[in-house]
């Protein structure tokens, strides 16, 4: 018979790492919702981000000096992309565009590395990876410390974008722009800052994200793949939706670690890799939309 | 003696008001993506506080020329390669879309172009996103357009893009009004809506034009309204101004009769001249 708590246990695991690749997803809807360009390199700036934080840890900052100096770092990565990148492509087509960032993850990974060198490194968060001792003794789940922070933390993160866009002015603009450039441009949004904002904010979502990952999994190139795992996130939720990307990042950290402990088997393990993007090309036939992706409304 | 001051400078104002168009287009030639030439030599002006008609049909230049004059043009690769603009004596080639608006100049986009996600008051409060003034005074400002547009009040927590067209033309005025503008370039307000609307936001217009004083530059194909509306009027044909003049005048002229108000010596013009333009503005 299947356990209940083993179940469970699977379950919130899944859902806890769920958490995290919504973030990176979240990353790529902010870009995409307000200029149409899908950032390949927003696991470039995940790697980036956190190597640097680390790498100013090295340096002897302490963690609550390195957090700011490394935010205030992404945000200008953000804005100089948005200036140096994107603003001299403006008008060009989505394609190029998305050349233009495919580009720019080589010279942001290179960048990186130069600076900061290849080594592996190790994050401390000061919370271990360890389960919870009193969840432990209640149910006999075994849920790490560490992913329930992670999740916290990328739940906070979420709750304060949202509250950003639903009642700041900068936010009602920046729906205003994912709607219709044009017309925002004709009664003087200025796209630039808005831009800027964007990118800046898509940087510091990178970082906190590299972090989460970071703790978990050390700090190395591999992060940059961490993109790759937001792909079938965005897909699932569609390239717009907040609240899609939210959900379809706890279905697809759900489904994946499901499909390893209670399917993997039958196929010999190893699904957990491949199981996402299966459900990402079910929704692409049946739903390609994505959950919310969003209705375009239309009326004539 | 303050009081002659005052009113002498009063006058000074008024006469340069009547000398000084608040627009003024000298003969200026556009091409799109380096290639198409659209504009050949279009001059207009527009005096301040009136309200001016620009008619034509599909693809005379119309909106062509409203965003040559806002620059909006640039982000539709066209440019404008002869003449000059003159918004308020201020040459405009080098000013950016935002810039004008913070000037006083704003267009109001064919297709109206509301936020679709965004209710219709924060549609208006995006209006006034160049602006920075305090939350109380955005009240008033909503309720000033709110005095001229009763319906978007009813409607102000809908999402502008499940509201009716007439309602999203008046979203999209509503908006323009709300960066407080001297000068409103309005592209097609008729499209698509039933005369019955059309009437209803022409009289809007007309209402923000005396009561607001803002001065008006009107694009329509539909000639009979505009004209009934606006003070004076030019024609538009293929890129060139065929002919202008008082409103009245115009809308007594035999050849525009004719020609842009569908009637002629033999009656209207047949529907299937009409069925068969429409046709080509849809694959065109
Ligand atoms: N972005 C563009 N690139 C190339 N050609 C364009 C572009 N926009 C408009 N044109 C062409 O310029 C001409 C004038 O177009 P414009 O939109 O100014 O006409 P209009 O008078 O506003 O017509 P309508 O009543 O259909 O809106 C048309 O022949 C059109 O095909
Ligand atoms: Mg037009």
């Amino acid at each position: 018979m299947l356990d209940f708590w083993f179940f469970l246990e699977v379950l919130v695991g899944g859902l806890l790492s769920g958490t995290m690749y919504a973030l990176v997803a979240l990353g790529f809807v902010l870009i995409y919702k307000a200029s149409s360009v899908f950032n390949f390199a927003q696991g470039a700036m995940v790697f980036f981000a956190v190597l640097s934080f680390v790498g100013f840890m090295e340096l002897g900052l302490p963690f609550w000096a390195a957090l700011p100096v490394t935010v205030g770092l992404m945000i200008l990565v953000g804005m100089g992309t948005e200036r140096f990148v994107l603003r001299p492509l403006v008008n060009q087509s989505e394609d190029t565009l998305l050349m233009a960032t495919i580009g720019l993850a080589f010279v942001i990974e290179g960048v990186a590395q130069l600076a900061w060198g290849v080594d592996v490194r190790r994050l401390d968060l000061g919370i271990r990876d360890e389960p919870i001792n009193w969840v432990m003794d209640k149910t006999g789940m075994l849920v790490s410390q560490l992913d329930v922070t992670a999740a916290a933390v990328a739940g906070i993160m979420v709750a304060a974008l949202a509250l950003l866009f639903s009642h700041t002015k900068v936010g009602r603009g920046l729906r205003a722009v994912a709607d219709d450039h044009a017309a925002a441009l004709s009664i003087g949004i200025p796209l630039k800052h808005i831009w800027m904002l964007v990118w800046a904010t898509a940087g510091v979502v990178a970082l906190v994200a590299g972090m989460l990952w970071g703790a978990r999994s050390g700090v190395q190139f591999a992060l940059v793949w961490v993109a790759l795992k937001a792909l079938p996130v965005l897909i699932i939720g569609g390239f717009t939706s907040v609240p899609g990307v939210i959900l379809a990042g706890l279905i697809v950290g759900a489904v994946e670690k499901l499909g390893e402990v209670f399917i993997g088997p039958f196929f010999g393990g190893g699904i957990e890799g491949w199981a996402p993007y299966m459900l990402a090309v079910l929704f692409l036939l049946i739903r390609p939309e994505g959950l919310f992706g969003e209705k375009i409304i239309r009326r004539v | 003696m303050t009081v002659s001051v005052a009113s002498a400078v009063e006058r000074t104002a008024a006469v340069e008001a009547a000398v000084q168009p608040v627009l003024a287009v000298k003969n200026i030639e556009v091409i799109y993506n380096h290639v198409i030439l659209v504009l050949r030599g279009v001059s207009l002006e527009v005096p301040q506080g009136k309200i001016v008609a620009l008619l034509g049909g599909n693809g005379a230049g119309k909106s062509t020329t409203l965003k040559s004059i806002s620059t909006l043009l640039g982000s539709e690769r066209g440019a404008v390669t002869k003449g000059s603009i003159e918004f308020r004596g201020q040459r405009t080639d080098q000013l950016t879309p935002g810039e004008l608006v913070g000037m006083g100049l704003v267009q109001v986009m064919e297709g109206r172009h509301c936020f679709g996600h965004l209710t219709a008051e924060e549609n208006l409060i995006t209006g006034a996103y160049a602006r920075s003034i305090s939350r109380s005074q955005l009240r008033e400002e909503l309720d000033r357009i709110y005095a001229y547009f009763p319906r978007l009040k009813v409607r102000r927590s809908s999402l502008a893009g499940y509201t009716s067209g007439g309602e999203q033309q008046m979203i999209a005025i509503g908006r323009a009004m709300m960066a407080k503008p001297n000068m409103l370039l309005l592209d097609e307000p008729s499209m698509g809506l039933a005369p019955q609307i059309v009437a209803e936001i022409f009289e809007i217009v007309r209402d923000l034009n005396q009561k607001e004083g803002v001065s008006i530059l009107l694009a329509e194909q539909n000639t009979n309204v505009a004209l009934k509306f606006a003070d004076y009027g030019y024609i538009l044909e293929s890129g060139r101004i065929m002919m202008d003049g008082p409103a009245k005048a115009l809308a007594d002229n035999k050849d525009v009769k004719e020609f842009y108000l569908g009637m002629s010596s033999e009656g209207r013009k047949s529907f299937r001249d009409i069925k068969s333009y429409r046709r080509r503005k849809r694959w065109v």
